[in-house]
């Protein structure tokens, strides 16, 4: 008979998996929505890469808060050492902890490339106005961050609950 | 539509650097200051276009179009968004080679470079009678045209079946693209040609079955109402106009012919307007043409002006608005 209470590294484990898994795709298909439009640029004018380059990069941020949210809760749950010993509702615990930044993470990354394509556009237009472009993405990264600080915090506080 | 969305990131991109070459308002007040055609191009060359060196001002403008059709090939393979401005250029190096079939008559400096459909190859389904290498619309519009000119050897008739065709695959084109400024550029194209045809017609005393034969019909003019009012007389064709999105085109044709002119052209700059705070889809390279062909065609109404040493006051009421 299958046992369900042996699970729950199973459910910890997807967790980690999901955010750094979502978050990369987001951020994968964010710089390369990106890129397309900073090469644009350049083709035109080389002069504007510095810029358009730091534009480019924005929307690949969620790929590495993925990846911290995935190494943290896989340090927690004890896959890179230490106890493995996870009950089921802790598991599934992980895996909820690990679902703000999974998908705020994958979600935020496209809509923050559109943004940085709009901005690259600006930048190219007018090279003088890159700070306020810089603003106008920006302003998508603090849900991620939002995201990113309710998973560590849950993931860090998991450990201590008696369940 | 998603994919369509982000197909040309890469190509407004480039467009958005582009616009920062096109010609703006003051560059066309400088223009305008210069006496003379030489100091024109000179400016013109300052602005990269094609203008130094021993060159007319009819080589000048023909090389800029030709640059703007080249960045679109280098931009996309797919021609299909332009065929709206395309399909004009086909239909009439169309009208061209049914005409110098018919007639007999060596095509010589007739045919419109730039079309989607090699002249040569209209020529050669005209003189074979065989069309099917045509696109369908234009082999079935070909066909009825040539048939029409063999058996009547009306040439006006002619081009009236193939400047009908030519509306009807403009506003095809526009619906059925997922585009809505490729479907508003064509309804508003098909809209100004019916206006100028029943105005011509009305002027001329044009009978219904002429205008019947002529007008596309389109969802924002009635062509049966529009040929109705254009058999009586031009003002009811100015009433009728009054009461349908196109008002202010009566008070301009009121006006004069070439003030109306030019009211469809900021028409139609309007329209594109709104591209320059758009970065997806293809509506801001199909906007860079149109605001391309803008301003090859107030470069050349100021030329002119120059060159037939015209008041300077008269080649400014026709200057077209500026995309930047």
């Amino acid at each position: 008979m299958f046992d369900w209470t042996t699970m729950g590294i199973v459910f910890a484990l997807l967790g980690a998996v999901l955010a750094a898994l979502m978050g990369g795709i987001g951020s994968a298909i964010g710089v390369g929505m990106t890129g397309q439009a900073a090469a644009g640029v350049v083709t035109e004018d080389p002069s504007k890469f510095g810029k358009v380059l730091i534009l480019q990069l924005l929307p690949g941020t969620q790929g590495i808060y993925g990846l911290l949210i995935g190494f943290v809760t896989l340090t927690q749950i004890g896959v890179l050492g230490g106890s493995s010993d996870i009950s089921l509702a802790k598991g599934l615990l992980y895996l909820a902890a690990c679902l703000p930044m999974a998908i705020v993470g994958m979600v935020s990354a496209k809509w923050q490339a559109k943004a940085a394509v709009s901005s690259i556009s600006l930048v190219a237009k007018k090279p003088d106005q890159f700070g306020k472009s810089m603003i106008f993405p920006a302003m998508v990264e603090t849900y991620a961050v939002l995201a990113l600080l309710i998973s560590i915090l849950s993931i860090t506080s998991i450990g201590s609950l008696s369940i | 539509m998603l994919l369509m969305t982000e197909e040309y990131i890469y190509a407004v991109a480039r467009v958005r650097s582009r616009e920062l070459g096109l010609l703006s308002r003051q560059d066309v007040d400088q223009l305008m200051a210069c006496h003379k055609v030489e100091e024109c191009l000179r400016v013109l060359s300052d602005k990269g276009w094609a203008a130094a060196g021993d060159v007319t001002p009819e080589e000048v403008l023909a090389a800029e179009e030709e640059k703007t059709w080249a960045f679109i090939y280098e931009l996309t393979d797919d021609l299909t968004p332009f065929q709206v401005l395309l399909f004009p250029t086909d239909y009439n190096n169309l009208k061209a080679a049914v005409k110098a079939v018919v007639t007999g008559v060596e095509p010589h400096q007739v045919f419109l470079p730039g079309g989607a459909v090699e002249p040569e190859l209209m020529l050669r389904c005209v003189r074979e009678g065989d069309f099917s290498p045509l696109p369908e619309a234009m082999a079935q519009a070909a066909d009825n045209a040539y048939h029409t000119l063999l058996q009547t050897e009306d040439g006006q008739l002619c081009d009236v079946i193939l400047d009908r065709a030519c509306l009807e695959a403009v506003l095809a084109c526009g619906r059925e693209s997922k585009s809505d400024i490729l479907r508003d550029y064509a309804e508003l194209t098909c809209a100004v040609s019916n206006i100028k045809v029943a105005v011509r017609a009305c002027k001329t005393g044009k009978n219904r079955a002429f205008l019947e034969a002529a007008l596309a019909p389109c969802g924002t003019l009635d062509a049966d109402s529009l040929a109705a009012a254009a058999c009586k007389s031009l003002e009811d064709l100015y009433a009728y106009l009054s009461a349908t999105p196109y008002g202010e085109a009566a008070e301009r044709l009121k006006e004069s012919y070439s003030a109306f002119e030019k009211w469809c052209d900021d028409r139609v700059m309007d329209l594109v307007k709104d591209q320059k705070m758009n970065p997806f889809t293809v509506g801001p390279l199909f906007a860079y043409v149109i605001a391309r062909r803008n301003e090859i065609s107030t470069v050349r109404i100021i030329l002119s002006g120059k060159l037939n040493e015209l008041d300077d006051g008269m080649v400014r009421e026709r200057l077209r608005e500026m995309y930047v």
